[in-house]
């Protein structure tokens, strides 16, 4: 026996072994994606077509990009200021600070949705003040933007924090100490360090802040052409029997979906960026 | 001022970067507004409810139903991604085929794809008249509308965190100590066995806990293939969205705090027997 075929498969079991999991991945992934443009085309361009310019569908994508518009940069300024706290210095309670930012991954999407019902709804805790002064969080936009920033909080300072870590504070301190700011150190030393892990958290954060379901579906109130996301009114349509409607509109959504994994692939191929955890 | 007597209280250590107190100060603040005091709104409610009140709501028979179906699914799905996920993994890590960073990239998916796409995508393959229910219609399974098709669902879901969670365990185990069992005579299989599998079942364990965990509380991609027959097709998430629809605030809220201590208390098991498997490993 040869030291190769000794750490490896015959090739009968390799090929067995890639033709399971290309079945497996071709029936769980790739069977799924392409029903949603198939269905979508059933019957024909024009009607697709027609389903994405319609006034409400129209609405719901001009909310979808406001609400992702807001909670990026949101979180992107909150990820940045984290992982400067926590990969730069060294303090007691670090541990639990980053258990308490992944907290929102292990929280159901319908429970954070609930939990600003709980506090901004008509019975919630705050809700007879907010009557009072004529302001309205749940089933309008502030309502889907908070349970968004809730959904997506930990997505950029998760990217960040592993790599600023990995890259320790020499540059930093040197910069300092040879006599620049915090905020130049910043700009010029540690950003282009971290742009790639920080694009990289942005792209994630993105397709879950447009695609979120479930936390924005409690919150929404689902008015048309108002409140209503493009998840969001497919589920309407869906709910309506208008199939091709419900699926050009989700067409939409996966490209949106495509076009994140090409450019998260394009930054791990040609930047050889690889990110930290696998938990999102 | 507050920085100088951080530092001499030895709560941190110093450090010639400037920054902590704005960047510390606002990650806490922004953590507390948006997770923190939201969270604790539900165990406040909770709290305030009553000790009947919430028994009689949160473990109703309906409830009750909905907790086994959604933590009874999430975990066969979670078994059905450990195995079919180190699959994918190991044939990533290990073997080299046309099309396979291509195939690399699709696996995080279901990452990038919005739950509702995949809810409505999956119901249309599988109900009875889809792509692929038409085929499993005569032979008398039928997966949309019943638990198979949950299943099916949480699958989609949690697939990419076990693969992403064992493929740079995969990757960073030396094969010397395979080259070494084989020269002692193992079979591959042993060797599998015996030593693989070992090494990277901690990884393996937290793929499952991370899909489990996500699959117990989805809600997307398992209402259009679910059906939502109460008792039978019910998952828990479902009940406290309908239970907000009657406005019925409390039973929502009790619904969700078992959820949650639930979910806490079984990934608090899954760590300990890492934990625990950990010490024994280097014992």
């Amino acid at each position: 026996m040869s030291r190769a075929a000794a750490v490896t498969e015959s090739r009968l079991a390799r090929a067995l072994l890639i033709g399971g999991a290309m079945a497996f991945l071709g029936f769980f992934l790739l069977l799924p994606l392409l029903a949603v443009f198939s269905e979508g085309l059933k019957q024909g361009w024009s009607a697709f077509a027609a389903a994405i310019v319609e006034h409400d569908a129209l609405a719901a994508i001009r909310l979808t990009l406001i609400i992702a518009v807001i909670s990026v940069p949101l979180n992107v300024v909150f990820g940045i200021a984290a992982s400067w706290a926590i990969a730069k210095f060294n303090f007691k309670g670090k541990s639990l600070l980053i258990t308490l930012i992944d907290l929102p991954f292990s929280v159901s999407p319908v429970v954070s949705g609930l939990i600003f019902v709980l506090l901004f709804g008509a019975h919630g805790l705050l809700g007879p003040w907010l009557q009072a002064h004529d302001l309205k969080i749940i089933f309008a936009v502030p309502g889907i933007v908070l349970a968004t920033v809730f959904i997506t909080f930990p997505f950029v300072a998760r990217e960040l924090i592993p790599l600023m870590m990995e890259q320790g504070k020499d540059d930093e301190e040197a910069a300092v100490s040879l006599g620049a700011n915090g905020w130049q150190t910043f700009w010029h030393v540690t950003l282009p360090n971290i742009r790639w892990g920080l694009l990289y958290g942005v792209l994630l954060c993105n397709a879950r802040a447009m695609g979120e379901f479930g936390a924005v579906s409690v919150v929404s109130g689902h008015i048309r052409g108002m409140t209503n996301t493009m998840p969001l009114h497919v589920e309407i349509l869906y709910n309506e029997y208008d199939f091709v409607g419900a699926f050009a509109v989700a067409s939409l959504l996966a490209v949106l979906a495509l076009v994140t994994l090409v450019a998260k692939s394009v930054l791990e191929w040609r930047f050889d960026y690889h990110h930290g955890g696998a938990g999102h | 001022m507050t920085l100088f007597a951080a530092s001499r209280a030895g709560w941190r250590q110093p450090s010639v970067l400037p920054g902590f107190g704005l960047t510390f100060g606002f990650s806490l603040t922004w953590l507390t507004l948006i997770v923190l005091i939201p969270l604790a709104t539900i165990f406040l409610k909770t709290a305030g409810m009553g000790w009947s009140a919430f028994w009689a709501v949160g473990f109703s028979d309906r409830a009750l139903a909905a907790y086994r179906l959604s933590f009874g699914t999430a975990a066969a799905a979670g078994v059905v991604n450990a195995l079919f996920g180190l699959l994918v993994a190991w044939v990533l890590v290990r073997y080299q085929f046309p099309g396979k960073k291509l195939v690399s990239a699709l696996v995080d998916l279901p990452f990038a794809l919005p739950t509702a796409v995949a809810g409505i995508a999956l119901t249309a393959l599988y109900a009875p008249n889809g792509w692929i229910g038409q085929y499993l219609e005569p032979l008398g399974v039928k997966v949309a509308f019943t638990p198979i098709g949950i299943v099916i669902a949480l699958v989609f879901i949690g697939l990419p965190f076990v693969v992403r969670s064992v493929e740079p365990v995969l990757a960073d185990l030396g094969k010397d100590v395979e080259e070494a069992a084989a020269t002692l005579g193992a079979s591959r299989a042993q060797t599998f066995v015996r030593i693989i599998l070992p090494a990277i079942g901690p990884a393996l364990l937290t793929g499952f806990a991370l899909a489990f965990a996500r699959g117990v509380g989805e809600y997307g991609s398992v209402i259009f293939i679910s059906g939502n027959m109460p008792g039978k097709t019910e998952i828990a998430p479902l009940l406290i969205v309908t239970q907000l629809e009657q406005y019925a605030y409390d039973g929502a809220t009790a619904i969700a705090t078992v959820m949650m201590v639930a979910s806490f208390a079984i990934l608090l098991g899954i760590n300990l027997i890492q934990a625990w498997s950990r010490r024994r490993a280097m014992a």
